[in-house]
């Protein structure tokens, strides 16, 4: 199960963070701290995609300036959830037509309702990016 | 001045030069959306959340707005639902009060006509309910398993989860919906079902039984997925729908674990995965990941074990670190169950431990320290101890212990394991524990037809090298204590050629490790102590006088513990009458303090080695104090009796001392010939007569129980061994014991350690049992018929009848 998701860029500033679990505002903080610290530095091509943090594993993937991270259980299939971010990360692009950090800083709340179709309760919700992408179509409709 | 739009707020933060410009906006529109919303004003209610939520995530303080959050989400406007709902998100989690207040909109919206506005009530229950949430709320969502809409089944199978998670007591009312949700053609409403489904069999053997029938069922899902060809709705890079596949292969480990039936079942389904998934890309390799953990985890049959255990070799040689890493994971899981198919891949495991990526050089090294045992303990060694030399200071400690236990437990003689220590100390001596040194000076000193050998390889080792603390440590101490035997020479075996030692090359040596910069305090104590000795082993009295010298010189040391040796030992040279006798060679170190206060006498050679190659067995270094705590216990329970007080605080230890005593049986199975031969014999009548606790190859152990008459908790237990028909002298007898965990075990030093034919001798063992359960012993015997044959069994013992204890 996914604990939490965290769209970082390579300053550390916050461009999504999902919490699945109750954490304190002072904890959330701390957790993105260290997870930045934790991931940033790490090399992309002689390093693997999973980094042990307290009891759980991060799996993260960096597009451009952008690290997508999601913290796991430690007995969840790394190479799935890589797969999971993926994903996600073809839907914003598809949706946004090329995607770059600005959308998702001018669009934040879209990119939310966006993970919400994609990603629910910690778990993955929808495979396929064709009904994701019209159902978000129909939600834009109705605003 | 206020900025109206959500876009203007944002250009304006990310136009700030500095962090101090960026709160100032911040504070100043956060107050200005404060006053806004105690204005009540509705129009600007949508535009001013939306800002506040940018300014959240940014980290600023935004909870003012939750109960905007809540009037939004009354609204009816689509919008404002939405945005409310999103706030509700960001804004609230299950521990906040606020949250109870959410309730009836939820419940409003899960029955509104818009599949949408249902669809964020269920996300919304999904992402955040809190245990009451889920009770008041369980009823609508069972309801909405139901519903004919894919978006709405889908989404309400995971609140289900969640509220299984929160509330374990509500999961019998989704058993029923849960059933048909597997049946579904809807590959997303497969997915969430199967997801809450594994939770649910996680959760609940009930229902675990239930659904190991709908295995069939998956194995017709995966067959489809496999079989199917390209279907772009769930494609991604050739593979059909991998999420789904992943999921249904965990859900059938779950359903297949403990269940032969069950597993058999999906035998083919999972082979066939195995062999034809697409292994170039992560996708496929994700999929092949979940296989090989469900076969390893269920009752598969051997073939498909070792497919899945070479799946996990392949994916070893992948040039991907992301592959690496899992097999290397999941083989480290799986060594613990069987190693011998790892084994194989024991080549490729060891170049892991070349690889640039840190974690997997620290799993690689996890494993390859798993995998060693009496076969392969030379080469693995040989390999850990080439990558000792390069690998990470903060590994080193880790392995130096590693590499030590591994040697105790498997060394194939005594030359090879004194060669691996002392490999060990001049790579990292600065990276030894002291439990490791101090088990290879008692080796040394047990071993000693070696004496010679090991006093020259230390001594030669310092001559190249002083830098290594725990080598220097060890040499000086080997040096001090057989000083004559090095200066006798004399050569062993081998070419190598034996270095003339004289007496003052000696005092040179010793005298440059006090003068080099490694030295410190406990290095200086070592070296006068070492210095003082060898004055009873050397003759040239100008050396003598020398060292004397050297003595003289640290007597006004600035270092206490350094002044008081060198003082102490200056003033020895005074009573030349007892000095020899007290420079005398140590017996061997003792690991445990037999602590007898009734020990008839201080032979102390023998009766200790006892823990200490129980302890070298375990593998646990650091179990000789918990040995010692045990034994002060028994030392208190000398004197009072039976200390029930005792009992408790020291249980954990206890623990420690049992787990090694259960560990040898595991790991020596192949090494020695143990036989764990369970004697449950028959019961005498008379409770107090001889019992035969072990019978074989002529050699008999009896065992004569008797109340202690001080204590009615402890029972005494006169060992007596008999050599029936050996047909020799039966050498080197060790006899070990272990008890259950509530019983505290003490044992005397046995009267003979060899006992011609026909003879007997006798040890007593003392089985304090203050809970009067049944004695149960577990016994290792140890012994030597000829010089080359050893003899090394195990067995158990618990044939007293009740009345003994």
């Amino acid at each position: 199960m996914i604990r939490f998701i965290l769209v970082q860029n390579r300053q550390g500033k916050t461009r999504l963070s999902k919490w699945y679990v109750p954490y304190e505002d002072e904890e959330k903080i701390k957790l993105k701290g260290e997870v930045h610290r934790l991931v940033a530095p790490r090399d992309q091509k002689h390093q693997s995609n999973f980094v042990e943090f307290r009891n759980y594993k991060i799996v993260y993937r960096r597009y451009a300036g952008l690290f997508f991270c999601v913290c796991v259980d430690a007995n969840d299939n790394e190479l799935a959830y890589l797969e999971a971010i993926h994903f996600f990360v073809e839907v914003l692009d598809a949706f946004f037509g090329n995607v770059c950090e600005l959308d998702l800083v001018f669009n934040f709340y879209k990119v939310y309702s966006i993970l919400d179709e994609v990603f629910l309760a910690g778990e993955i919700e929808e495979t396929s990016k064709n009904i994701v992408l019209t159902r978000l179509d129909h939600l834009d409709k109705l605003d | 001045m206020p900025y109206y739009r959500l876009k203007d707020l944002i250009k304006a933060i990310r136009a700030c030069k500095t962090a101090a410009d960026e709160r100032a906006v911040i504070q100043k529109e956060s107050a200005t959306i404060r006053t806004s919303f105690k204005e009540e004003n509705n129009d600007a209610r949508h535009a001013n959340v939306a800002k506040l939520l940018y300014i959240h995530m940014l980290g600023y303080p935004a909870h003012f707005g939750q109960i905007e959050c809540l009037k939004l989400v009354a609204s009816n406007r689509f919008a404002d639902k939405r945005l409310g709902y999103l706030g509700i998100m960001l804004l609230l989690d299950e521990n906040q009060e606020v949250l109870t207040l959410v309730t009836n909109s939820l419940k409003n919206d899960m029955n509104h006509s818009n599949m949408y506005i249902v669809g964020l009530a269920l996300c919304t229950l999904g992402n955040i309910s809190s245990p009451e949430m889920a009770r008041d709320l369980c009823a609508e969502v069972e309801k909405l398993l139901g519903s004919t809409n894919t978006y709405i089944r889908k989404k309400a199978a995971l609140c289900a989860m969640r509220i299984i998670r929160k509330v374990p007591d509500l999961q019998e009312n989704f058993f029923s919906r849960a059933k048909s949700l597997l049946n579904d053609r809807n590959h997303g409403v497969l997915l969430t079902g199967t997801t809450f489904i594994t939770e649910l069999c996680h959760q609940n053997s009930e229902a675990l039984e239930t659904f190991r029938k709908a295995v069939p069922l998956l194995v017709r899902h995966m067959k489809s997925l496999v079989t199917a060809g390209y279907s772009p709705e769930h494609d991604v890079t050739g593979v059909t729908d991998p999420f789904l596949q992943v999921k249904i292969l965990r859900l059938l480990r779950i359903l297949g674990k403990g269940d032969s039936e069950a597993s058999e079942a999906m035998n083919d389904i999972l082979a066939q995965v195995a062999t034809n998934t697409e292994s170039a890309k992560n996708v496929g390799n994700s999929i092949l990941y979940e296989t090989v953990q469900t076969i390893m985890e269920i009752q598969s049959e051997p073939g498909l074990r070792v497919l899945a255990i070479n799946i996990l070799g392949k994916f070893l040689t992948n040039r991907d670190n992301n592959i690496r890493y899992v097999a290397l994971t999941t083989l480290n899981k799986t060594v613990s169950i069987d190693a011998n198919p790892v084994q194989r891949h024991r080549n490729i495991i060891l170049d892991c431990l070349r690889d640039g990526d840190i974690s997997i050089r620290r799993r690689a090294l996890e494993l390859a320290f798993a995998l060693i045992n009496e076969s392969n303990v030379r080469v693995l060694t040989r390999e850990l101890l080439a990558f000792l030399e390069v690998a990470d200071n903060e590994f080193k400690q880790g392995m130096t212990t590693k590499i030590c236990l591994a040697a105790d437990r498997f060394a194939p003689n005594k030359r090879w394991h004194i060669d691996t220590v002392l490999r060990v100390l001049k790579l990292a001596g600065n990276y030894v524990r002291e439990e490791i040194l101090s088990n290879f000076i008692r080796l040394i000193v047990l071993t000693t037809d070696l004496n010679a050998y090991t006093v020259q390889k230390l001594y030669a080792a310092l001559k190249t090298d002083i830098s290594q603390e725990s080598l220097t440590l060890a040499g000086v101490w080997v040096i001090g204590e057989y000083g004559d035997i090095l200066l006798k020479g004399g050569s062993f075996e081998e070419e190598e050629i034996v270095r003339e030692v004289t007496e003052s090359d000696v005092v040179d040596l010793m005298e440059s490790i006090l003068a080099g910069p490694y030295a410190n305090q406990v290095t200086r104590g070592f070296v006068l102590t070492a210095l003082m000795k060898l004055t009873a082993r050397f003759t040239n009295s100008v050396v003598i006088q020398r060292i004397q010298a050297n003595l003289e010189r640290f007597s006004t040391s600035i270092e206490v513990e350094i002044q008081q040796r060198a003082v102490e030992y200056n003033n020895l040279f005074k009573v030349e009458s007892i000095r020899p006798a007290i420079l005398e060679r140590m017996p061997a170190p003792e690991v445990k303090d037999e602590t007898n206060t009734n020990r008839p006498t201080d032979d102390v050679a023998v009766g200790n080695s006892e823990t200490g190659t129980l302890l070298d067995l375990a593998g646990l270094s650091n179990s000789g104090k918990a040995v010692e705590t045990k034994n002060t216990v028994d030392i208190l329970e000398d004197i009072f009796g039976n200390v029930a007080t005792a009992v408790p605080t020291t249980s954990s230890k206890k623990d420690d001392i049992m787990s090694l005593f259960d560990i040898p049986n595991n790991t020596t199975t192949t090494a020695t010939s143990n036989k764990a031969t369970t004697v449950l014999g028959a019961k005498p009548a008379n409770p107090l007569d001889s019992y035969t606790a072990y019978d074989e190859n002529g050699f008999k152990i009896t065992l004569d129980p008797s109340k202690d008459a001080s204590s009615p908790n402890v029972l005494n237990i006169m060992v007596t061994f008999h050599n029936v028909a050996v047909g020799s002298q039966i050498q080197n007898l060790l006899f070990q014991a272990a008890v259950h965990k509530t019983q505290k075990l003490q044992m005397q030093t046995p009267s003979s350690t060899n006992i011609a034919p026909g003879s007997t001798a006798t040890q007593l063992i003392r089985v304090a049992n203050p809970q009067k359960t049944n004695v149960r012993l577990k016994l290792r015997i140890v012994y030597q018929t000829s010089p080359d044959t050893k003899i090394d069994e195990i067995t158990e013992f618990s044939g007293f009848p009740q009345e003994v204890w």
